[in-house]
């Protein structure tokens, strides 16, 4: 994590050249995520998930990370069940709220194994919205009177103006964002389809940028529709092709959650306890090489279906 | 109509849809509340608005696309704008969101509410996923509701971790700085409470059918206020039966009985 001068200060030195940054999956991790980062994640928690990069950074054992995320699900969930985080900043952990409580979340927090610095999801997108404006802090009516603030430790502050109390929300800075979007050109022009949640921020509050995309396309489709453009080339360190990188979750207009494969990790979890989860991460993460053998695991036909589920979500079909 | 069989889900999803005014909007996380609005849109609300923390504003809610999250890509289908998560959680801080809907693992007298921590939340014995949006709802929409499955050990006199403020304590929100909104009722398979705007702690509303104050008061960790007349809710309708199961064909949220 950056403090406010560290992060301009990277932010000035950034190289803005117009390059080719397209490189593997692999070779993203390595460069630009490290041991003892703080690492922010992409989506909500169930749409545009960096599950492709996480499932990396596992096979990579990048240890004692702290991750960020607004509301986080399976991809800090298999983060936390490789034993690689030391501290969760977020609004909320879970699988999902179909399956309840994370059970791997519990162990790891209840044991004192992994600390988890909770905020509101308005707290969280403010955090990153301060960081994206280089400012220290941003200030909101949320969270006041709660134990949120004390468990945080937000401060509050009394306006200049109005006399009214505020909590000063902290910006955060990132090591490193990790953002799986529709589409990019090789330079990083980012294009988000469907809702942003906070990923246009988490990428320019972070030092650095890792964007794992559907489609690589040419400049001038990103010129066709600039009104889109999420995230600049400049913010931008590594453009990595990973179609279906959100897998199991959803990806807007690609492709449908896959909701029997999580149901099944879920059901591991629930019949045979926490450990249980090192049989799924043996199987997926650590059992194939690279996205493309994870991949490869899911039924073709599966994959279809979901990505026509995803078109008819997004054309609003009946 | 007797014979009508309903769970105790959907007893709370048609009563907590009959209780928004139309032409409002509305803001919920998942699960209970999701059906019950999109319940109150095919019967009484048409024109009520709903917005999900994930940035969907006014979607339809289709039986066949069901939202598993309000953060998700279903929750989007056929949404008049997908803003970001600053976007629609500052609808709320703006004033623009007039029912927020909440749900939670712990409530207390206050209509306080925990999903964050069981015990103290240095050494907790249970963590819970946390607040999400919830914190940010009931701290910043104009009139909150709250929604839970009633289980005795959930309804306490003080929860362990305030997440989502309700009146807070006797002294009531404004004391802790909040300015905005106010806690408007707890609604469970039980009962409906309102939160009285002087003593700021829960308030017998109405029994859910066939249930009386005694089941009610052997079921709360608090003792709530009584007044002299306790109404009754009305059952739900065949046709609030049949729409509801529509909405959850699968009764991924709302479980059916047995």
């Amino acid at each position: 994590m950056l403090n406010l001068l560290e992060a301009r200060k990277a932010a000035e030195e950034k190289d803005r050249s117009l390059r080719d940054k397209t490189m593997s999956l692999s070779e993203a991790i390595k460069k630009f995520v490290h041991d003892g980062d703080t690492v922010a994640l992409s989506g909500p928690n169930f749409t545009r998930l960096a599950m492709a990069a996480v499932r990396e950074i596992i096979r990579q054992g990048k240890k004692d990370l702290t991750v960020a995320k607004t509301l986080a699900s399976f991809d800090v969930e298999l983060l936390l069940a490789a034993s690689l985080v030391k501290k969760i900043i977020a609004s909320w952990v879970s699988v999902g709220v179909v399956w309840g409580v994370s059970k791997v979340m519990r162990d790891r927090v209840e044991s004192g194994k992994v600390e988890f610095e909770e905020w509101s999801n308005f707290g969280m997108n403010l955090r990153f919205k301060a960081g994206a404006m280089g400012v220290p802090f941003l200030p909101a009516f949320s969270m006041l009177g709660s134990d949120l603030i004390k468990q945080n430790n937000c401060r509050v502050i009394t306006c200049p103006y109005t006399g009214l109390k505020l909590a000063a929300v902290p910006a955060l800075f990132p090591d490193v964002a990790v953002i799986h979007a529709q589409r990019a050109d090789k330079y990083g022009n980012v294009i988000i389809d469907g809702p942003t949640a906070a990923d246009p921020d988490i990428a320019k509050s972070a030092k650095h940028v890792i964007v794992t995309v559907e489609e690589i396309v040419d400049t001038e489709e990103i010129r066709r529709e600039a009104d889109k453009t999420a995230i600049p080339f400049f913010m931008v360190d590594a453009v990595v092709w990973a179609p279906f990188g959100s897998h199991p979750y959803d990806c807007y207009g690609y492709y449908d959650m896959d909701f029997e494969h999580v149901s099944a990790y879920v059901n591991l979890i629930e019949t045979k306890g926490v450990n249980a989860a090192q049989e799924y991460l043996q199987e997926y993460v650590y059992g194939v090489k690279d996205h493309f053998e994870y991949l490869a695991k899911i039924p073709l036909e599966k994959l279809f279906k979901k990505a026509q589920i995803a078109k008819a979500i997004r054309y609003g079909w009946e | 109509m007797s014979e009508l069989k309903y769970s105790p889900d959907e007893l709370i999803v048609a009563a907590a849809a009959r209780y928004f005014e139309d032409n409002k909007t509305i803001f919920v996380g998942t699960g209970l509340p999701v059906v019950a609005t999109a319940l109150a849109q095919k019967l009484y609300a048409p024109n009520i608005s709903l917005i999900f923390e994930g940035g969907a504003v006014r979607p339809i809610l289709s039986d066949k696309y069901l939202t598993y999250s309000p953060n998700d890509a279903r929750s989007c289908y056929k949404a008049i704008m997908q803003a970001s998560s600053f976007d629609v959680l500052s609808f709320l801080q703006r004033g623009f969101i007039d029912y927020g809907v909440i749900s939670g693992a712990q409530v207390d007298q206050y209509g306080n509410v925990n999903t964050s921590f069981i015990g103290d939340y240095r050494k907790p014995t249970v963590k819970l996923p946390g607040s999400g949006g919830a914190n940010d709802i009931a701290s910043l929409a104009n009139r909150i509701l709250i929604i839970m499955r009633h289980e005795k050990r959930r309804f306490v006199e003080k929860v362990d971790f305030i997440t989502s403020p309700g009146n807070i304590d006797e002294k009531g929100r404004e004391s802790h700085d909040i300015i905005f909104g106010k806690p408007l009722a707890i609604l469970t398979n039980l009962a409906l409470m309102e939160y009285d705007p002087q003593l700021k702690r829960a308030k017998v509303k109405a029994l859910q059918p066939g249930v009386t104050l005694q089941q009610l008061l052997d079921n709360l960790g608090f003792k709530p206020i009584i007044p002299e007349k306790v109404e009754e809710i009305a059952p739900p309708t065949e046709e609030e039966i049949k729409t509801i199961r529509e909405i959850d064909p699968r009764g991924v949220w709302v479980k059916r009985a047995k």
